[in-house]
C-alpha cells in the first residue's frame, strides 16, 4: 500500500472553512437496472444499504451507496476492499446486464468542515445547497467553479467533494480560495 | 458657485469629515457623500469632457442615469476607468482623476473639435474620411483612435479579489425604496422565502426626499421600521450595494454586489456577482427624470431638478445660489420649494404648460416663487459655467423676451419608469400617452419555463408616479410574486401613502417646440456620445426610420450610460421628425446589464491558477521537477520533451528518439482514452461505432480501428482490447475522450436505447505506462511479477497481473514501431510504477521521452495522427486505411456518407511520403504543394498540403506526409512547395512509411 499516493497527499487548508483533501477512497460505479431485485441484493450485500431513491445518499458501517443516475449508483467502501467487491458484485449480478468497475484511482475526494460550507459550495455550483435543496442524505453532482463535482453532507457542517483525479489540484485551490477567511459567510 | 449648506443632509454625517484627492487637488467631504456631492460641496461643477466634442460637462443627475461625470478612480493596481462619480461613496484617501481632457481638464485641445461641428454631423464615421482610400488606414483611423475612447485602460494586474455566489429563492426584488421594500414584506409574510437587493447604501428610493408620509408617520420612520421587520424575518435576505443588473431567462437573474469600494482597506473580495434563480421577480426600480430638450443644456450647472432637490436634502449641498426651474410638470416645484426652504433664490420657474395651478405650484406661489407658464429657456448662457437663462414662449421659435442671471438651472422633461429589467427578458411595454411614458404592459409579462409571467413590476416603476398608488400597487405585486412562486399570501393591512397630488405632465419633446436649426444644434440629447437633437432630425431625413438603426447612425444611446436619459428623449425627436407616434417608433432594445458590472466581478475568482483548469497525469510532478517542456493536449499539459542539464528542446527530442530507438524509452500515456464498453451487445454495439469488425477480436487480444462521424469523417482512432466476452476497453486519443465518451451515451441513449451496453470512462483510473525500445522486456522482466515474453505475450495482445507488487495490464501495441508494451496501473499508483521503472530501467539506459519523440517515432513508421492527419475533412480512405473498412458489415457509423460521390472521387487528395531533395530542408507544416499553373484569380493550382513535417534523427533526414491528388499514384514524382519566404522546396513523392516498413522491430 505504500506505493498508493492520493492525488495531493492529504493536503489541508485552515480557512474559514477547513478543507481537507481526504485520501484514496474506494469507488465503485454500478449501471444497471435499479429496479431489479439481484441488483439490489447485491448493493445490501456489499455495503449493508437500500438502492437510495433519486438524489440520495445513505451511508453505513460498510460503506455508502449514492444515486448517479436512473441507472447508475456510486458505491463507496474502503480503498483496499474495491476490487473485491467488484468482483463480488459482478459476481451476484453475472445474469444480469449490468457493469460494475472501480473507480477509486479516478477520483480526489476533500471534506469541507465548518459552518459555512454551504457558502464554500454556492460560491462554485448552481445547484441549490441550501438547506431547502441540500442537506445529509442528498447528493449532487453538479459543477464547482470550472469542474465537474458531486458533493454530499455528512453533517449540517460537513460536506464531501468529489471530483476527477486530474483536476484535483485545481479543485483544491478553488476550495481554498473560496474557503478564504474574511470571505464567510456571505449572508450574516 | 455650487457648495455645501450650513445645514442639512440627511445621509451625511458632518462629524465624520473625510479628505480626498480630485485632480491633484485635496478636498474634504463628509461621511455619507458620493464622491458626486462632494466635488459639488467643493464648487467641483466642471467634471469631464464629452467625447466627441470634447464639450465641458458637469454633473446632471444624481445615480445610476449620470452620463457625464465619469472619472479615473484609484491608482496603480486599483485604477480603474469610467467610474461614475455619483455611485461611487465617498472614503478617506479616495483618488479620482477626470478623462478625456488633455493637456488639462481646465484648457482642453480636443475642445477645438467643437469648432468643427458642423464637420462631424450624424454618421460621420460612416461619411467622412472614405477618401483616398489608403488615407484611412494610415492618417484617419490612427488619429481618430488616439482620440476615442473615455478613460484610460488600466496598466497593472487588478490588485482585487472578486466572487460569485449562486442562490435560489422564491420571490427576488430588485430595488429597495418604498415599493421593494412594501413588495418584500407582503412577499416575506407569506412565508416565501426572499432576497431584496438595493443598489446603494441606503433604502427608501425618493420618498424621503420627496417629502412622503406614510401611515400618518414621515417615510424615514417607516423606511427603518420596514426594514427591522424584514431583516427579523429568517426567510428574507436584504442586502445593500447590490445591483439587479439582468433579468435572463427562467428567473436567472444575475445582481453585482459592491463589497469593499466604499471601504477599500477591508479584507475580502472587492465586488461579488450573484448568480440567481428566483421563482418570481418583482422589479422595483423606481423612475428616471428626463432632461429637456433646450439650446445649452449640457452647460455645467444646467441638472435634473430630481437631483438638484437631491443634493440639498440629502447631502446638504447648493447647486448654485441662484437656480432657474424648468419644467413640464409638477413634481419639479417640490425642488423650487426644497431651494427655497433652504434659502436660496429660485428667481423664476419656466413652465411650458400653459397653465399650472395644482397643489404643489400653488405652493410655490405662496411662497412668492415666480413662475412663468407657456414659457421656455430658449437658450443658456455660459462655457464652463451656466451664468444664466434667456426665456421664450414655448410655443415660438426662440425669440428672446428675457434675460434672467443665475448660476445653475434645474430641469424636468417628466419621468421615465425604469423598465430595463422588465425588458430584458421580454417584457412588453405600453405607452401612457397621458403620462407621457412608456410602461409595463402586464399582459405580456416575461415568461419562464412554464410558460406563465415570472416578473412584476413594483411602484414607480410600473408606472405609479405617486407614492399613494406606488405603495399600494408595489404592496399587491409582492402578494402576486409569492403567490405566483406557490405561496400563499397573508392577510394584513397595507401601508398607506400620502402625497401631494399632480396635475398633468404636457409632453415637450423641444422647448421652445420651434427650435430652429441653430439651437438644435447645441441642444443634447446624449450627453455622453454628443447627439444632439439636430443629429437625429438629420438621420431621420437621410431615411433613418427605425429607432435601432438611428441609434447606430447617431450613436444615440450607445455610451456607457446606455441611453438612460436620451433614449426616450431621441425616439421623441425621430417620432416627430417622422411624422409618427411614439408608441410606433418604439424603444431600442433593452439589453443587461443595467449598469456596467466589473469584468473581475464577471471573472470572479477564475484567475491565474484557477483561470483554467488543467488536467494533471499522476506523473505530472516528476515532469515538473525533471525539466519538462509542456505541451497542452486537449486540457492536459504533456511534456513536448525533458530537457537535461544545458541542452536545448532540438537536441533533447533527438536524444530521446535515439535513445528509445536503441535502448529503451518511458512515455507517460496516462491521457489516453480508456472507455469501458460492457453488455451483450457491446460487439454489436462496437461494430457500428468502428470503420473495421470489432465483434470478431477474441478476448485478450488487441485492435486498432477507426471512429468516423456519421458524415463519414474521421474523428478518433485507438486500440480495443477484448477484456473478455462481454467487455472491451476502448482506447480513444487524448483529446478526444470525454468527446467520444459522450459520443457513445449520445447513441445508445438517443438512438440505440435497446442496445445492452453500458459504458463507463475509466481514462483517469489508470495511469499508462508506456515502456519502448529494443531492451524494454528486460526492463519488465527486472521489475518482475509476469511473463512479458513473446511466447506468453505476443504482438497485439494483452495480459494481466503485477509488475513490482503493483496491479498491471500489460499492452503490447506500438505506436513507434519498436518493442513496446503499454502498461496500465491504477492511477493512485502510477508515480511509483514510474519511479520503479527509471529505477529498473537504469542498467538499460532507459530515459523518458515526450510528444515530440512520440510524433517523430510514429510519423517515421507512418502512422497517422488524428489532428494532424485529418481535420475534420478528411475520410480514412483518404489516409489508405481502407484495410481498416470493413466490406462485411452491414453498417458503420459514416459507410453511407462514405459511398457518396464527393467522397470516392478519385481526385480527392491521398496521402503519401514526401521526402525533400535536400535531406536537411524540413518542409513547414501545412505547407501547399503547385502544379505550375495559375487560376484566372492569378492564385496557384494547389495539388496537395503537407499534413506532419519533422526532422527524423533516425534516418537522419526530414521526412513528411502530406495529402496529394493522385498522390498513391505519383510515387517517385517530385512536386514543388512554395515557402512563405519565396523559395520553393522540391520533394519526392515516396511511400508514408519510412522506417522499418516490415514491422520486424515490434514483433520481437
Amino acid at each position: 500500500m505504500s506505493d498508493v499516493q492520493s492525488v495531493l497527499g492529504g493536503a489541508s487548508f485552515d480557512g474559514a472553512v477547513k478543507v481537507t483533501e481526504a485520501g484514496v477512497q474506494g469507488m465503485i460505479t454500478l449501471r444497471g437496472d435499479l429496479g431489479s431485485e439481484a441488483l439490489a441484493k447485491a448493493v445490501k450485500s456489499a455495503v449493508g444499504l437500500a438502492v437510495p431513491a433519486p438524489l440520495a445518499v445513505k451511508s453505513g458501517a460498510k460503506g455508502a451507496v449514492a444515486w448517479m443516475s436512473p441507472d447508475e449508483l456510486l458505491l463507496t467502501v474502503p480503498y483496499d476492499q474495491a476490487e473485491a467487491a467488484v468482483a463480488k458484485l459482478t459476481k451476484a449480478l453475472a445474469d444480469e446486464h449490468h457493469l460494475a468497475v472501480n473507480v477509486s484511482d479516478a477520483r480526489a475526494v476533500f471534506t469541507l468542515s465548518g459552518d459555512a460550507v454551504r457558502d464554500v459550495l454556492a460560491k462554485g455550483t448552481p445547484a441549490d445547497v441550501s438547506p431547502a435543496g441540500f442537506k445529509p442524505g442528498v447528493i449532487r453532482r453538479s459543477q464547482l467553479g470550472l469542474v465537474a463535482a458531486a458533493f454530499w453532507m455528512t453533517s449540517d457542517t460537513e460536506v464531501t467533494v468529489v471530483c476527477f483525479r486530474s483536476v484535483g489540484e485545481y479543485m483544491y485551490n478553488w476550495l481554498c480560495t473560496a474557503a478564504k477567511p474574511g470571505t464567510l459567510p456571505i449572508v450574516s | 458657485m455650487s457648495t455645501r449648506l450650513q445645514t442639512g443632509g440627511t445621509i451625511i454625517d458632518r462629524g465624520q469629515q473625510i479628505e480626498f484627492r480630485w485632480n491633484g487637488k485635496r478636498l474634504r467631504g463628509f461621511s455619507g457623500d458620493t464622491l458626486a456631492s462632494a466635488l459639488l460641496a467643493n464648487n467641483q461643477m466642471l467634471l469631464g469632457r464629452s467625447f466627441k466634442y470634447h464639450r465641458p460637462r458637469g454633473l446632471v443627475a444624481s445615480g445610476a442615469e449620470e452620463p457625464n461625470a465619469l472619472v479615473g478612480l484609484g491608482e496603480g493596481a486599483r485604477f480603474e476607468p469610467n467610474q461614475r462619480a455619483t455611485t461611487t461613496e465617498l472614503f478617506s484617501g479616495l483618488t479620482a482623476q477626470p478623462q478625456n481632457a488633455w493637456p488639462s481638464l481646465e484648457f482642453d485641445i480636443g475642445a477645438l473639435n467643437k469648432m468643427m461641428t458642423r464637420f462631424f454631423p450624424a454618421g460621420f464615421y460612416y461619411k467622412t474620411f472614405m477618401y483616398p482610400r489608403a488615407a484611412w488606414k494610415h492618417v484617419f483611423e490612427p488619429v481618430i483612435r488616439k482620440a476615442a475612447g473615455l478613460g484610460a485602460a488600466p496598466k497593472d494586474p487588478d490588485a482585487d479579489t472578486y466572487e460569485h455566489y449562486h442562490t435560489h429563492t422564491d420571490v427576488m426584488v430588485i430595488g429597495g425604496g418604498i415599493s421593494g421594500l412594501a413588495a418584500a414584506l407582503e412577499a416575506g409574510r407569506s412565508g416565501a422565502r426572499v432576497l431584496l437587493v438595493e443598489q446603494t447604501a441606503n433604502f427608501g428610493g425618493r420618498a424621503i426626499v420627496d417629502g412622503v408620509e406614510i401611515d400618518g408617520g414621515d417615510a424615514e420612520s417607516w423606511i427603518n421600521e420596514t426594514l427591522k421587520t424584514l431583516n427579523e424575518m429568517d426567510n428574507v435576505t436584504v442586502v445593500n450595494r447590490c445591483l439587479g443588473a439582468g433579468v435572463y431567462d427562467h428567473g436567472y437573474v444575475l445582481a453585482y454586489q459592491r463589497l469593499t469600494d466604499h471601504t477599500p482597506d477591508k479584507d475580502g473580495p472587492r465586488h461579488r456577482l450573484w448568480r440567481i434563480r428566483a421563482k418570481q421577480v418583482v422589479t422595483a426600480t423606481g423612475a428616471l427624470e428626463r432632461p429637456l430638450s433646450f439650446a445649452g443644456n449640457d452647460v455645467p450647472g444646467v441638472m435634473l431638478a430630481g437631483a438638484v432637490r437631491d443634493y440639498a436634502t440629502l447631502y446638504g449641498v447648493s447647486v448654485g445660489d441662484r437656480v432657474v426651474i424648468a419644467t413640464n410638470n409638477d413634481d419639479a416645484y417640490r425642488t423650487a420649494i426644497t431651494l427655497h426652504r433652504a434659502g436660496l433664490i429660485v428667481p423664476v420657474i419656466v413652465d411650458a404648460r400653459p397653465e399650472a395651478n395644482g397643489t404643489l405650484p400653488e405652493q410655490a406661489r405662496a411662497l412668492g416663487i415666480r413662475i412663468d407658464t407657456g414659457k421656455a429657456i430658449a437658450k443658456v448662457k455660459g462655457g464652463k459655467r451656466v451664468t444664466g437663462v434667456s426665456l421664450c414662449v414655448q410655443a415660438g421659435e426662440g425669440s428672446v423676451l428675457e434675460e434672467v442671471a443665475c448660476d445653475a438651472v434645474a430641469m424636468s422633461g417628466g419621468w421615465s419608469p425604469v423598465v430595463h429589467l422588465w425588458s430584458h427578458c421580454g417584457g412588453k411595454l405600453n405607452w401612457d400617452a397621458e403620462q407621457a411614458m412608456f410602461r409595463p404592459d402586464p399582459k405580456r409579462p416575461p415568461t419562464g419555463a412554464d410558460g406563465n409571467g415570472m416578473l412584476h413590476v413594483a411602484g414607480t416603476a410600473n408606472g405609479y408616479l405617486d407614492a399613494a398608488s406606488a405603495l399600494a400597487d408595489a404592496g399587491q405585486a409582492g402578494r402576486d410574486a409569492a403567490k405566483d412562486a406557490g405561496f400563499k399570501p397573508a392577510a394584513g393591512t397595507a401601508p398607506k401613502a400620502v402625497s401631494e397630488a399632480e396635475a398633468p405632465i404636457l409632453p415637450v419633446w423641444s422647448m421652445p417646440q420651434g427650435a430652429g436649426v441653430k439651437l438644435q444644434m447645441k441642444t443634447f440629447l446624449d450627453y455622453q456620445n454628443d447627439v444632439k437633437v439636430s443629429d437625429v432630425r438629420l438621420a431621420a431625413r437621410e431615411g433613418y426610420e427605425s429607432v435601432e438603426h438611428t441609434k447606430r447612425y447617431t450613436t444615440l444611446g450607445m455610451a456607457t450610460d446606455q441611453g438612460k436619459l436620451s433614449n426616450i428623449n431621441g425616439l421623441a425627436i425621430l417620432a416627430d421628425s417622422l411624422n409618427a407616434e411614439i408608441p410606433r417608433v418604439g424603444t431600442t432594445t433593452f439589453r443587461p446589464p443595467y449598469q456596467p458590472i466589473s469584468m473581475g466581478a464577471i471573472a470572479g475568482s477564475a484567475r491565474a491558477e484557477l483561470f483554467k483548469p488543467v488536467r494533471k497525469s499522476p506523473v505530472h510532478a516528476w515532469f515538473e521537477d525533471n525539466g519538462a517542456v509542456w505541451e497542452p493536449v486537449g486540457d492536459w499539459r504533456r511534456p513536448y520533451t525533458i530537457r537535461q542539464a544545458g541542452e536545448n528542446q532540438k537536441d533533447a527530442v533527438k536524444r530521446e528518439i535515439l535513445n528509445t530507438r536503441q535502448n529503451v524509452g518511458l512515455l507517460d500515456a496516462s491521457t489516453l482514452g480508456k472507455i469501458i464498453v460492457k453488455g451483450p451487445d457491446a460487439g454489436k454495439f462496437l461494430d457500428l461505432l468502428y470503420t473495421n469488425m470489432m465483434s470478431t477480436l477474441k478476448p485478450g487480444f488487441c485492435r486498432y480501428g477507426l471512429m468516423c462521424t456519421e458524415n463519414g469523417f474521421l474523428t478518433d482512432d485507438g486500440v480495443v482490447a477484448r477484456l473478455d466476452e462481454d467487455t472491451f476497453l476502448c482506447h480513444t486519443t487524448s483529446g478526444g475522450s470525454d468527446r467520444i465518451h459522450a459520443w457513445m451515451e449520445d447513441w445508445l441513449q438517443t438512438e440505440w436505447w435497446d442496445f445492452k451496453v453500458y459504458t463507463a470512462n475509466l481514462t483517469e483510473q489508470y495511469a499508462q505506462i508506456a515502456v519502448v525500445g529494443p531492451k524494454a522486456r528486460q526492463v519488465l522482466e527486472k521489475l518482475g511479477g509476469m511473463d512479458v515474453s513473446k511466447e506468453s505475450l505476443p504482438f497485439m495482445r494483452f495480459a494481466e497481473g503485477t509488475l513490482a507488487g503493483i496491479p498491471a495490464r500489460a499492452f503490447r501495441i506500438s505506436f513507434s514501431g519498436e518493442l513496446s508494451y503499454e502498461i496500465a496501473v491504477p492511477a493512485s499508483q502510477g508515480r511509483a510504477f514510474w519511479d520503479k521503472c527509471l529505477e529498473a530501467g537504469a542498467e538499460f539506459g532507459i530515459q523518458p521521452y515526450g510528444t515530440e519523440a512520440l510524433h517523430v517515432m510514429r510519423a517515421e513508421k507512418g502512422f497517422i495522427m488524428i489532428g494532424d492527419e485529418t481535420d475534420g475533412t478528411i475520410i480514412p480512405q483518404d489516409l489508405n486505411l481502407n484495410w481498416a473498412i470493413s466490406k462485411k458489415k452491414a453498417d458503420f457509423l459514416g459507410k453511407r456518407a462514405q459511398e457518396r460521390s464527393h467522397m470516392t472521387d478519385p481526385d480527392r487528395w491521398k496521402l503519401v511520403g514526401l521526402l525533400t531533395e535536400n535531406p536537411a530542408d524540413v518542409l513547414p507544416d501545412g505547407a501547399y504543394a503547385v502544379d505550375g499553373t495559375t487560376a484566372p484569380t492569378g492564385i496557384k493550382t494547389t495539388i496537395g498540403r503537407v499534413t506532419s513535417s519533422y526532422y527524423s534523427p533516425t534516418l537522419d533526414r526530414s521526412i513528411a506526409m502530406g495529402l496529394v491528388k493522385h498522390g498513391p499514384e505519383r510515387m517517385g514524382e517530385v512536386i514543388d512547395f512554395p515557402t512563405t519566404e519565396g523559395a520553393v522546396i522540391k520533394a519526392k513523392i515516396v511511400d508514408p512509411v519510412f522506417f522499418d516498413p516490415e514491422g520486424e522491430k515490434q514483433n520481437v
